[in-house]
């Protein structure tokens, strides 16, 4: 039996796990990451169009600061955010890209002086202030008040990837590329490491571990269309849902981009947008400031994909052979904008559709693209129901997202939520807690039920086609479990997948070899897939209410009476079909942002009872602190100064602000 | 328009020195479809007639540099690359220099680590960044030029279209030298040329380079390898002569 130790193991190499594993080496202790791919080829080099951080630098940035980031996170989330873990994060981001800047990444940077941009299709000069020449520039994105989103032209994720991994070469991290973690090791109560399979040679061996960190980013593959990359099939959520005692969060809540390339699903930025790009169809009319007259092109994502799905079904659509589609029109951005900020894009549209975005119209529908759910953690990191185990991420549901997320606000949480639990690792390492107290018997029964169920799958008698039940899922999940949802559709769905559940233990395997061996790793993690797929239908099914992504037709009211609560699924025994669902309340009573309309979309929520209570109270709150600083009125609204690690305290500062 | 689809054959040349298969090409034909890319073409050709087939896509978007292998003999990307490109007949093999993983994957992740460790490619700074105070300023256009070196992923054509490197197997390769360039450019990297010198001033570095420029033509980022190669070996030159 191999058997490898560490301090600390972090399960994903992209940028949230990366930057934990730096927090924790930095603080002493040994990590080992352990990534599907080289790290450098994780799903976050796609983040193209930036992060959000409220530095406040630009002309449309000014006034900016956390306050106003988190009031655009918390109405971006349709208030099913936890507002706590939004404070922590809209504290923290300033010190994240700053530290990014000073580890390399080259932020684009503001030029003093006049400068041409478009805006609501209008070309307009912006006078950028002399004071910050040479800080960090940001572009507009949707859902926010102020131009917030810090960017690298449109390769923000890759440039912040590169700077993070080369970090952690410099940090002596070892990474063990192409391993996978297939099963943590647990007694119930305590996680000890993963069994960890490596995909080349398909040896097993255990990584003991007195933390494990999952961050192996979100889980888009269990649909056809999506924007994700292949490796986003979320076998770390998955993992963590099969001890049967971590709990997965708000898994129904998934986003849909509203601009990916038709048919192929691959992802143009938010920031096309945000630098002025329209939607405009068949005949070529801009139909959103029809739908949404304030923040048109510009409202929070769930909103503006359903609004292009309805004007698709109202009949306004491209009809080609592959379905019907809309037009992203960017070519009033200019040759000079696009080949300098938007060259990614420029780059997709050459390769995938053979056109000039210069020139020519981009044709795009929306797909699948984040999980807003994941394993349900608190705000230091600490997943629930299983000590020694922490998620940050895409994986995670830390919950700063709510029922939706806004553009720039992940690739933010990936290196903040790594700042966090870099630290809440290591502090755990260092404390009593942190000691291991396991057995290699235990180790043993892990590592001989893994090598058991990939025995079964090689040699077994089972006669079921892995691709075929991955197909399969796939097409339910975007069919029945997509932008529009109905309670016949989903349950359907659910019933469906359980059904490809039951036959997925019954996969028969041509090729029989034990090393590298592509239809095997199908077929494991189809198992997987399905579990966080049938959470999903099945949330999906339960939550009879829309809020943010999670669109019911047949219930199509914000119901705060009922739903403002967070969906904890579990799967507590291996034969189950369904997940066992729970609900937890979100205390209104303690919100700093009390519920109300979000500022474009619907407005017809059904009210929850403490809400006008609350409301009263916080204005009571803002008069009586009328004179006080901003920091002493949000102190007395939400206090959330405790869950902010040592290292990151003290106040941001932003040019032409007091801090003190 | 409505002429029947292309009947392709993709020649590729597969082995697994894992389980000590040797290399031999096997021909797989797909029908041609609408915008056909060799990810999706790879990916039918697994699904349906070798399940056991070895290649490496992540993002398929070209953006990841995961997937690069000879194409026609040539190196490239193979998400990006348009099946109606190329004739009936295309043929596939994994990327030289790189240790064979199997089939069409081969282990860049290795020498990437190998890379990034020798030539230390990370920023070198004495201080420890204030976080909380308003950054360091930077004139928009170093960002801008130094994004333009930032670039490179890591995919590894410029290593397999590199004629030095058949020779030299301890040759930094074009995304070394780029590397170089590009912390050589950022000022918050305090390394003088004198250290670049101590590690790119031989025949493994920026001397050793023959000046084919394989690198350059093959590059699906369109870097400007071939004048940050030169510039380099200007500046190493003054190093050295000093």
């Amino acid at each position: 039996m191999r058997i490898v130790y560490t301090d600390v193991l972090v399960v994903g190499g992209g940028l949230a796990g990366l930057r934990a594993a730096v927090g924790a080496r930095r603080r002493g202790q040994d990590v080992i990451i352990l990534s599907l791919v080289p790290p450098k080829r994780s799903h976050s080099a796609a983040a193209q169009g930036g992060m959000q951080a409220s530095l406040g630098n630009t002309f449309k940035g000014a006034g900016d600061n956390e306050d106003v980031h988190f009031e655009d996170t918390v109405r971006g989330s349709d208030w099913g955010c936890d507002q706590e873990v939004a404070r922590l994060f809209v504290h923290a981001a300033p010190q994240a890209v700053r530290e990014l800047a000073a580890w390399g990444v080259p932020w684009n940077r503001v030029k003093a002086g006049p400068r041409q941009v478009v805006m609501d299709g209008q070309h307009v000069t912006l006078t950028e202030p002399e004071a910050s020449h040479g800080l960090i520039a940001a572009r507009d994105f949707g859902g926010t008040k102020k131009w917030r989103t810090c960017y690298v032209s449109d390769g923000t994720g890759h440039a912040m990837l590169y700077a993070v991994s080369d970090q952690a070469v410099a940090e002596r991290i070892p990474v063990h590329e192409r391993t996978e973690a297939v099963a943590l090791i647990h007694d119930g109560t305590r996680c000890h490491g993963a069994i960890v399979r490596d995909l080349v040679t398909g040896e097993l061996s255990a990584y003991v571990a007195k933390a494990t960190c999952i961050a192996t980013g979100g889980f888009g593959r269990i649909y056809r269309v999506t924007t994700n990359a292949l490796i986003n099939e979320g076998i770390g959520a998955a993992i963590a849902l099969e001890t049967g005692v971590a709990t997965l969060a708000n898994m129904e809540a998934v986003q849909f981009h509203p601009t990916t390339i038709f048919p192929a699903g691959i992802l143009v930025t938010e920031g096309c947008r945000g630098d002025g790009g329209l939607l405009k169809d068949a005949s070529g009319h801009r139909f959103m400031p029809d739908y949404e007259p304030e923040k048109k092109e510009l409202a929070s994502r769930d909103v503006v994909s359903r609004r292009m799905e309805e004007h698709i079904r109202a009949g306004h659509g491209v009809k080609t052979r592959f379905g019907d589609h809309l037009w992203l029109d960017i070519t009033l951005l200019g040759a000079q904008h696009i080949n300098g900020k938007l060259r990614e894009v420029k780059e997709i549209c050459q390769h995938f559709l053979g056109i000039d975005p210069v020139k020519d119209m981009i044709p795009v529908r929306p797909a699948q693209h984040y999980s807003m759910g994941g394993i349900r953690t608190d705000a230091a990191g600490q997943a629930r129901g299983l000590a020694g185990l922490f998620a940050c991420g895409e994986a995670a549901c830390w919950d700063l997202h709510g029922f939706n997320r806004l553009g720039g606000n992940s690739v933010a949480e990936t290196v903040v939520a790594g700042m966090i639990v870099g630290e809440t690792m290591a502090d755990f390492v260092e404390s009593s807690a942190g000691e291991l107290q396991v057995s290699t018997a235990l180790v043993r029964e892990f590592l001989e039920r893994e090598q058991a169920k990939i025995d079964t799958l090689l040699h077994g008698n089972g006669k079921e086609n892995a691709s075929e039940l991955m197909r399969r899922m796939q097409d339910i999940m975007t069919e029945k479990v997509g932008i529009f949802r109905r309670g016949d559709l989903l349950q359907e769905a659910v019933d469906e997948l359980q059904a490809l559940l039951l036959r997925s233990r019954k996969i028969g395997i041509d090729t029989k070899r034990a090393g590298a061996n592509p239809e095997l790793v199908t077929a494991y993690r189809l198992q997987k897939m399905l579990k966080l797929a049938l959470c999903v239908a099945y949330g999906a099914l339960q939550r009879t209410e829309s809020r943010g992504a999670h669109f019911r037709e047949d219930y199509p009211r914000r119901d705060d009476a009922s739903w403002l609560k967070r969906t904890l699924a579990t799967w507590h025994d291996d034969f189950q079909t369904l997940p066992t669902l729970a609900y937890e309340s979100l205390d209104v009573t303690r919100m700093e942002l009390p519920p109300g309309w979000r500022g474009y979309g619907a407005k017809n929520a059904i009210e929850h009872p403490a809400t006008e209570a609350r409301v009263a109270e916080v204005a009571t709150i803002r008069s009586a602190f009328e004179r006080a600083d901003r920091y002493t009125v949000q102190q007395a609204l939400m206090p959330f100064d405790h869950l902010v690690p040592e290292a990151f305290r003290g106040r941001n500062a932003r040019p032409g602000e007091q801090t003190s | 328009m409505s002429t029947s689809p292309r009947i392709l054959t993709l020649r590729v040349l597969r082995s697994s020195p894992v389980e000590g298969e040797a290399p031999h090409w096997e021909d797989f034909r797909v029908e041609e479809a609408e915008g056909m890319t060799l990810f999706l073409a790879l990916t039918e050709v697994r699904e349906r007639l070798a399940p056991s087939l070895q290649f490496d896509f992540v993002c398929r978007a070209g953006i990841c540099g995961s997937c690069g292998m000879l194409i026609d003999g040539k190196p490239g990307l193979a998400c990006c690359a348009l099946t109606r490109d190329h004739g009936t007949t295309i043929t596939l093999a994994p990327l030289p220099v790189f240790e064979l993983i199997g089939d069409l994957s081969v282990n860049t992740g290795k020498w990437m680590r190998g890379t990034a460790e020798r030539l230390e490619t990370w920023i070198h700074s004495a201080a420890k960044p204030d976080l909380t105070a308003v950054e360091p300023r930077m004139e928009p256009e170093l960002a801008e030029a130094i994004y333009e070196l930032d670039r490179c992923i890591e995919c590894g054509c410029c290593v397999a279209g590199c004629g030095t490197l058949r020779m030299r197997e301890e040759f930094v390769g074009a995304i070394g030298l780029n590397k170089i360039a590009r912390f050589r450019l950022d000022p918050r990297d305090e390394r003088s040329d004198e250290d670049f010198y101590d590690l790119i001033g031989d025949d493994t570095g920026v001397f050793g380079c023959m000046s084919l420029l394989g690198c350059h033509d093959v590059c699906p980022k369109g870097l400007p390898l071939q004048t940050q190669i030169a510039f380099l070996r200007r500046k190493m030159v003054a190093v050295g002569l000093k």
